[in-house]
Parts: structure tokens; sequence; C-alpha cells
């Protein structure tokens, strides 16, 4: 048994490739980035030592920190709304369906399936206003509410809230769904219990399925995070990142850095910025898992 | 008063499923509109007719053909790829036995950390140094590469709760590693690969970012690049034949959904619970 299993020959075959190719194309790219942030210019064009210059330089530009808010404000709010309305959305299912249980959880988990770009070439139809209004303004116009018809994706102020109310719609079916099934795992006899204990409903939810839950809470959390830190193709989808630079994610504008403006150092360095948001804030949201509760 | 408090619940439920469901409708019911009917009627007013000339537009004038043929290519292929070294590489670090094994299997699974933008621009420099920029190759690389940590970290959760006496049973028998692993295995692992395949089928038929660097040829262009492209072409004046275009990326999805509902649902679920 033990002879069949350190064959070495296998295992160099069975890991050797994947192990290559994860090499050359993941992991020395990383490395690699890391090594670009210390010059300015692009690989052949006034390509220059420039040592700590780029991360510098990161503190006075101004349209990386516009980016750096933009993301921020993103992660807050889609962060909060696919985690909260999947809980919310959960909770429903969990005590007041009784019926038809599997058919709610596959509708609702339909946008899920959806391919991002889709999703925001649709979303841009729904918010349009020119040359025709979309279904959220001829909806507003039929209603009577002829004074809220604007142009939700050519606004400053609204074009940020339409792109995250697109991401949480798409997802917080996927969240329920999590949350869902956590919540079945549950036994039915605690929360009997609970309820002959004379707790009230809110009581039972703080007491009883939020201990239970935070776990799952926790993981999505990060999931999510991790998600939108990286903010890049809905956004492109439904707005470019406009207008002007109202939905500009970090993402974007590294990728206008290293591709329209041939900065691909300073471009290496915001790269590597959302990648320690990520990993700092993943930590970060980790330290909230209490297990004793 | 009961019933109205059921009522009321029943309510909310219902109005949760058509929040979620209806954009959707919305876009298969535009995308048979004429283009008159958009200056006529509202936006939310049914289609009046099947306008199917839509579909054809899209599909010729609009390369949604070439788009899609593009799209399977890489996908179906790095697929193939993805789930032959995930559950070899995650066979390995967990069945096997040799010296580097935790330490490679940490080494994997460090990758599902890591944010896709930071390896974009050394990636573009390999391949335009490669000549590999504008070919269907370098796309196929990339998901693999990108594909593997998450897909070994899940065949690995599967494999640990896995059962050495069955190995055991077939190795008395006579059995190889390469048997081993083709005719025991394998099919003992259908679960953990469907949900692999379901997963990776996603991330890769989605994918916008690689596809739109790596790729400037529009004869080469996948489904999702191709979108924006067309809508930037069409997109103002055309709406009938962009809600074509974009039901017709979303279709491989729904249908995989509708045959497979409850392997995409627990191989969704699988990289946030897990991962």
């Amino acid at each position: 048994m033990n002879k069949v299993l350190s064959n070495k020959k296998a295992i160099a075959l069975f890991v050797g490739p994947a192990f290559i190719l994860y090499t050359v194309l993941v992991m020395v790219p990383v490395l690699w980035s890391l090594y670009y942030s210390l010059y300015s210019g692009s690989p052949g064009l006034k390509w220059e030592f420039a040592g700590l210059k780029n991360y510098i330089n990161l503190f006075t530009d101004k349209n990386f920190l516009k980016a750096l808010g933009v993301n921020f404000k993103y992660i807050s709010v889609v962060v909060i709304g696919q985690v909260g309305f999947g809980l919310l959305m959960a909770l429903m299912f969990k005590f007041w369906l009784r019926r038809c249980k599997t058919v709610v959880r596959t509708l609702v988990f339909f946008p899920v399936v959806l391919p991002t770009v889709a999703v925001g070439q649709l979303f841009a139809k729904i918010y349009e206003i020119q040359p025709n209004y979309g279904l959220l303004n001829s909806f507003l116009s039929k209603i009577g509410l002829q004074n809220l018809v604007q142009p939700w994706l050519g606004q400053e102020k609204t074009a940020l809230w339409a792109l995250c109310i697109m991401d949480i719609w798409v997802a917080m079916g996927f969240y329920s769904v999590i949350f869902y099934g956590a919540l079945l795992d549950i036994p039915d006899d605690v929360l009997e219990a609970a309820r002959v204990d004379g707790a009230s409903g809110f009581q039972l939810f703080r007491r009883i399925l939020l201990p239970l839950l935070w776990p799952m809470v926790i993981t999505s959390t990060v999931f999510s995070f991790s998600g939108t830190v990286k903010m890049f193709e809905s956004a492109l989808a439904l707005t470019k990142g406009g207008p002007g630079a109202a939905t500009k994610s970090l993402s974007m504008y590294m990728y206008d850095n290293a591709f329209t403006y041939y900065k691909v150092g300073y471009a290496s360095v915001i790269a590597i910025v959302i990648f320690l948001i990520c990993v700092v804030g993943s930590a970060v949201i980790n330290r909230f898992d209490v297990k004793d509760y | 008063m009961k019933k109205v408090r059921a009522g009321l619940r029943g309510f909310v439920i219902i109005l949760i499923c058509v929040i979620e469901i209806y954009p959707l409708f919305w876009m298969l019911t535009a995308s048979l509109k004429q283009q008159s009917e958009w200056s006529e009627y509202p936006a939310y007013a049914l289609n009046k007719g099947f306008h199917f000339q839509n579909y054809a537009d899209a599909w010729t004038r609009g390369n949604m053909a070439t788009f899609f043929k593009n799209s399977l290519i890489t996908t179906l292929v790095s697929l193939v790829f993805i789930v032959i070294f995930s559950t070899t590489v995650g066979f390995a670090v967990t069945k096997m036995k040799w010296k580097y094994r935790d330490a490679v299997a940490k080494y994997f699974t460090f990758g599902i950390m890591i944010p896709v933008a930071i390896a974009l621009i050394p990636l573009f420099q390999i391949y335009s140094k490669t000549k590999l920029l504008n070919t269907h190759l370098c796309l196929i690389l990339t998901y693999i590469a990108f594909g593997l940590s998450l897909s070994i970290y899940l065949v690995k959760g599967y494999l640990r709760s896995f059962p050495d006496d069955i190995m055991e049973a077939a190795v008395i028998d006579g059995c190889g590693i390469y048997r081993l692993m083709w005719y025991v295995l394998t099919p003992l692992m259908k679960n953990s690969i469907v949900t692999v395949l379901v997963l990776q089928f996603f991330f890769k038929w989605n994918d916008l970012l690689f596809s739109m660097t790596f790729i400037s040829d529009s004869k080469l262009k996948t489904v999702q690049t191709g979108l924006l492209y067309f809508s930037d072409e069409f997109g103002s004046k055309n709406w009938g034949a962009i809600f074509a275009s974009v039901s017709m990326s979303v279709f491989p999805m729904l249908i995989l959904y509708m045959i497979l509902n409850k392997a995409v649902i627990e191989g969704m679920t699988a990289g946030a619970v897990k991962g």
C-alpha cells in the first residue's frame, strides 16, 4: 500500500505540470509585480529605476485617492447589502415559508448564474433615459413620479448607488441560499425550547440564531469583501467608470495606468495596494469570529 | 388576524421572487421587440410580437457566432485541464506519501487569496514577449493556472474524508497507482468533480479582465468582451439586438442551471462556504 502511494514517478506526473503552470503564471507574476513597482515608465519606454518613488506618489495622487474613496464606499454598501439582505431573506424563508421551499430557492438564485457583463448591459437599459426611458424611468413616470425621472447613470450622485444596487441584486440570492442552508441545519428543538422559555422573536434571533449563524456571517462577509475589493467587471459593464470618475475603482485606475498611460511601474504599485487591502481586510473581518460568543 | 398576517408574509416572499426574476423576464421580452415599440410604448410594456430578427442580427452582424465559438473553445479546454490537474494534485497532496506534500498543498492554497489584478501586468508582458497575445492559448493557460487553487482546495476537502479501505482493497487486488487513480478514485469523486466543473465553468465563461487584456483581435474575442464591444457599436440605437445578444450570452448558464439546478447551487456556494 505505502509502496504504491509513494511512487515518485506518479507524484511527479500528478503534481508536476500543474505546479509548473501555477508557478510560472501565478506566483512569478506576483513577485514580478513587486519588482515592477520599483520602476517608472513602461518596459522599453523610459524604464528607469525609481525606488520607492511610486509608493510615495500614491499619497499625493488625487485620482488614486478618489478611486480609493469610491472603492471603499462601494465595498461598505455592497458588503452590507449583500450579506444583510441575504440574511434577512433567509430568515423570512425559514420562518414564513411553509410550501414551495425549493421553488423559491431556485428563483432567488437565478441572478447569481448570469454573466456580469450581461447584467451590466441589462441594468444600463433599466436605468436608461435616452433615447427612450428605460424600465425604471418608465415606471416612475407611469406612477406619477415624473420629477424622479433622471439620468441615473449620468450623474455623479446617483451612478455609484445605481451600481451598488445592481451588485446587491445579483448576489443577495446567493447569500440567502447560504444562510438558509445554515438555518435549516439548526435543530428545531433548540428553537422550540427557546420559545417555551418565552423568548420573543428578536430575542430568539439575537441570542440563539445569530450566535449559531455567526461563523457563516463571517465567512460570507470575507467572501463578499474579497469580491468587492476587486470591483472591476460590473462597473466597467454598467458605467465604464463614469460619469467623470464617479464609479472608477482601484482596479480600473490600475488598468488605465498600465494599458492607457503606459505607466506600468505605477500600476503595479496600485495592484499591490489592492492585494494588501484584500489580505488585511480579510484578516480584520476574521478577527470578529469570536468562538465563545 | 392570523390569516392577514400569513397573507402579508406570503406577499413579501412573492415580492422578493419578483424582484429577483422580473429584470430577467423583461430582458427576454425586450429581446423580441421591434425598434418602433421602444418609442411607441413604455419600456415595461410586453412585446407586441416575436421579432426573432433581433437574434439573427446579433448572431451574424453582431458576430455573436464567433464570440460563442471562442468562449466555448477557451472555456471547455481549460475546464478539462482544471479537472485533470485538480484531481491528480488533490489526490497527491492528501493521500500519497511524500516529503514536501504539505508545503506544496499550502503553496497551491495560497493562490486563493491573490487578486487577479496583481498578476495581470506581468502576464501581459510574458505573453507579449512570447508572442502569445491574441491567441486562444494564452487565455486557456491563464484560465487553467488561475482555476487551480480553489479547485484543488475543494477536491482536497472532499478527499480528506475519503476512507482508505477502498484504496487498500484495490491495491491488495494488484491495482497500480494509475489504475487506482483512474478506475477507483475518479468515479468515486464524481460529486466534487461536478462542483469544480460548475464553479469553474461559471468563472471562465464570465471572465472579462483576462480576455479584454490579452485579446484585441475581434475575431478572437470571447462572449463577454464581444458584448461590451457590441454595445459600443450598436448600443444606443439598436436596443432589440442588444437585448438579443445579452439574452444569448445568458442562455448557456440558464440552461445549465435549469438542468443541474441542485448541483449548480451546491457548486457555486461551495466556493464561498469552503473557500
